[in-house]
């Protein structure tokens, strides 16, 4: 049997999928908020099986896509200074600031230091390597990537790596779900609730949804299988007017959670005010370095601001990221951004809802 | 030759150049045309001939199933192979960086004679430099090469409907083991580079027939290069998720690194579309050839989406396949 086979295609699914594909339903709007569900249900043609009147639509989960202009301004600012150097994941790479085709590998070509790395240690041991150099690792991510994030900065700490440093972009899935929630034109029947996110906060962190909101919440792997198995879960929720919260991805998912990364998280990093493309400020919705860990922090060391920007003309990113619409519905989708000339970082980032759409076009839009 | 490292010297023109050629490359490349080291090879050539040239960056220089200097070699007899051509000589341009250890030269320059041998090809001549530390990456090899084109007037505008496409094995090998080895993740892993001259795999299949066009997949992997076939053209390419060979280890390891095997560099594999009927004999063909057991037909060309390649999904939908956009990255989780 190939890798991962019993996830991909497991037995049943091809039924599964006829189920689907015939299950008669009211029109719904599901909204997945987690970028790797937006890359997984783009690339395995999920939505082509939809009963008619169903819509996924992705929400606010590609932790690139949601930060705002005026931090990657900032940050390409950063890419430059004199004996710095600027570590990072590679989705960051590419995404435009406030003025379209500057970014960070444009930056590196310019004679910037930046570099990708697939974990903050690998930035951490440059550091060490590097003491003559100020490192810094821009951390992006949700509570899933935390944890990792607030370990290196202990483990900064541990070794006495003076000239390591975090910019701390962490955000927090809750408050964002909450602020789309309370918007009056927001309009979901349920949620994917994302599997990486939960294997860290537990799977109870999303039983709010169905208690306060009367909404199906499905927390849901990355496979097609567990797709499958998720989509199916919540239309017949939806079908029969029953929200509940369902956990489909047990074998990464437990209901507490991963409680050594919380610990570590809690340890180093607290809540704060946080701002996001599209939702704007929102309460206790980021995280950033307690006190004790200050001295690591990028923010402070190099004394950074964030300014308020527009977004680029024409951009619908913050609408997308919002659910408000989907990618086809921005007029220069595929027109003025494609991955290669990206305007907004939906477009670019390889969690983003356009990239996604764009990449894993179906035959419909050719 | 007693230093243990390349110096600034070696690259001059003068005595350590001179000892460098006559006592590691003649050596190990002697044959007619390059032993009287001209400042060109004479070649007898007649009929017609392709020609091709590719530089290779790349790093790390050795990994598990080759090294630059093998890579440099099957680089460009594949690329000759692919025109239709029986490879016949080389050149071979080394850029190397001061400090590089005088090892690591031996071997790549054995590799390469060994992959010339392979290959049924002669390094006919060459040239040396050598840069400051710090301005190279070890070693930059380029390669220049001349075939006699024994099947003339392969080309992607033969393509029509109904043909098949084949691919002589697995696909995404060489790119994962790179990504990998780039980041020391290849302890224990089965992972190798499928880096090996594809001439015999080439003349097999043509000998079979039936052939419209060859292609190596190489950057970009086998999606890119079947966009190459069906841009501005009106046929599409069609593949089968399911039908796609593809070893375990390499998914595994793109699904650890976020990379697409259908992106995935290939060092050692072919692209044929064949007609019809001739697909048949041709994958037979292939897969009685060492380096062509896994020979598949993975797709077939239609008129469903003039100019695309297309993906049927595991659930029966169908989406397009877009060429590589810029390299691929490494992703958050």
């Amino acid at each position: 049997m190939p890798w991962g086979a019993e996830f991909r295609r497991p037995a049943g699914s091809d039924r599964l999928a006829q189920m689907i594909r015939e299950m008669e339903v009211p029109p719904a709007v599901f909204m997945e908020v987690c970028g790797t569900h937006t890359m997984s249900i783009a690339k395995s043609g999920l939505r082509q099986i939809l009963p008619s009147g169903v819509l996924l639509r992705s929400g606010p989960g590609c932790p690139v896509c949601v930060t705002p202009a005026g931090v990657m301004d900032t940050l390409l600012e950063l890419s430059g200074e004199e004996n710095l150097t600027l570590c990072t994941y590679g989705d960051l790479l590419r995404v435009p600031g406030s003025q379209a085709g500057n970014s960070l590998e444009r930056c590196k070509a310019l004679g910037g230091d930046v570099r990708w790395v697939y974990s903050p240690m690998d930035a951490l041991d440059y550091a060490q390597a590097h003491s003559e150099r100020q490192v810094v690792f821009a951390g992006v991510g949700f509570e899933t990537t935390a944890p990792g994030t607030a370990l290196t900065v202990l483990e900064a700490k541990r070794r006495g790596v003076k000239n390591f440093s975090l910019l701390c972009l962490l955000k927090r899935t809750e408050p964002a779900l909450r602020a789309l929630l309370r918007r009056t034109d927001f309009r979901v029947n349920g949620f994917l609730c994302p599997g990486h996110v939960a294997a860290i906060t537990g799977a109870e962190a999303f039983r709010f949804l169905p208690e306060e909101y009367a909404l199906p919440a499905v927390v849901a792997g990355f496979e097609t299988g567990d797709l499958l198995s998720a989509v199916y879960t919540l239309l017949s929720q939806w079908k029969e007017g029953r929200p509940a919260l369902v956990n489909e991805y047990t074998r990464a998912v437990s209901p507490e959670g991963n409680r050594a990364a919380q610990h570590i998280m809690k340890t180093v990093l607290e809540h704060r005010d946080d701002t996001w493309r599209g939702l704007g400020s929102i309460p206790d919705s980021g995280y950033r370095l307690r006190e004790e860990y200050r001295e690591f922090d990028a923010e402070k060391r190099f004394s950074l601001t964030f300014p308020t920007l527009p977004e680029p003309k024409g951009c619908r990113c913050g609408e997308i990221i919002c659910g408000q619409c989907g990618p086809e519905s921005c007029p220069l989708f595929g027109k003025a951004c494609t991955p290669e000339h990206p305007v907004g970082p939906c477009m670019v980032s390889s969690e983003g809802a356009c990239a996604a759409a764009w990449k894993y076009r179906g035959i419909e839009r050719l | 030759m007693t230093e243990e490292i390349i110096t600034l010297d070696y690259g001059s023109g003068g005595g350590k150049t001179a000892a460098l050629i006559e006592e590691l490359l003649l050596p190990a490349f002697s044959n007619e045309r390059l032993n009287p080291l001209g400042d060109g090879a004479a070649l007898n050539l007649t009929g017609q001939m392709a020609f091709s040239t590719d530089s290779f960056v790349v790093s790390p220089l050795f990994f598990p199933g080759g090294d630059i200097g093998k890579l440099a070699v099957c680089g460009t007899v594949n690329d000759l192979a692919m025109c239709g051509a029986e490879p016949l000589y080389l050149s071979l341009s080394m850029i190397l960086e001061e400090g590089l250890p005088m090892d690591t030269l031996r071997r790549v320059v054995g590799s390469v004679a060994q992959a010339a041998k392979e290959a049924g090809v002669e390094i006919v001549t060459g040239d040396t430099k050598v840069v400051e530390r710090g301005r190279g990456d070890g070693i930059y090899l380029n390669t220049s090469g001349i075939g006699k084109i024994t099947h003339p007037g392969l080309s992607p505008d033969n393509i029509q409907p109904g043909d098949a496409v084949i691919l002589s094995g697995t696909m995404g090998d060489h790119g994962a083991t790179i990504m990998m080895a780039r980041d020391d993740l290849l302890e224990g892993s089965p992972l190798r580079s499928d880096c090996q001259p594809l001439h015999r795999l080439a003349q097999a299949a043509l000998n079979a027939g039936g052939v419209r066009v060859l292609r190596d997949p190489t950057r970009g992997g086998v999606a890119t290069t079947l966009n190459e076939f069906t841009d501005s053209r009106d046929f599409s390419v069609e593949l089968a998720e399911d039908a796609l060979p593809i070893r375990a280890p390499v998914q595994a390891a793109c699904d650890l690194l976020g990379l697409d095997p259908l992106y995935c560099a290939n060092e050692g594999k072919m692209l044929a579309v064949v007609s019809a009927e001739r697909a048949g004999s041709v994958l037979q063909a292939l897969r009685k050839t060492p380096g062509g057991e896994d020979a598949a037909i993975i797709g077939r060309v239609t008129t469903r989406a003039p100019g695309k390649v297309l993906l049927t999904t595991a659930l029966g939908s169908s989406r397009v396949l877009a060429r590589l956009s810029g390299a691929q990255l490494p992703r958050i989780c």
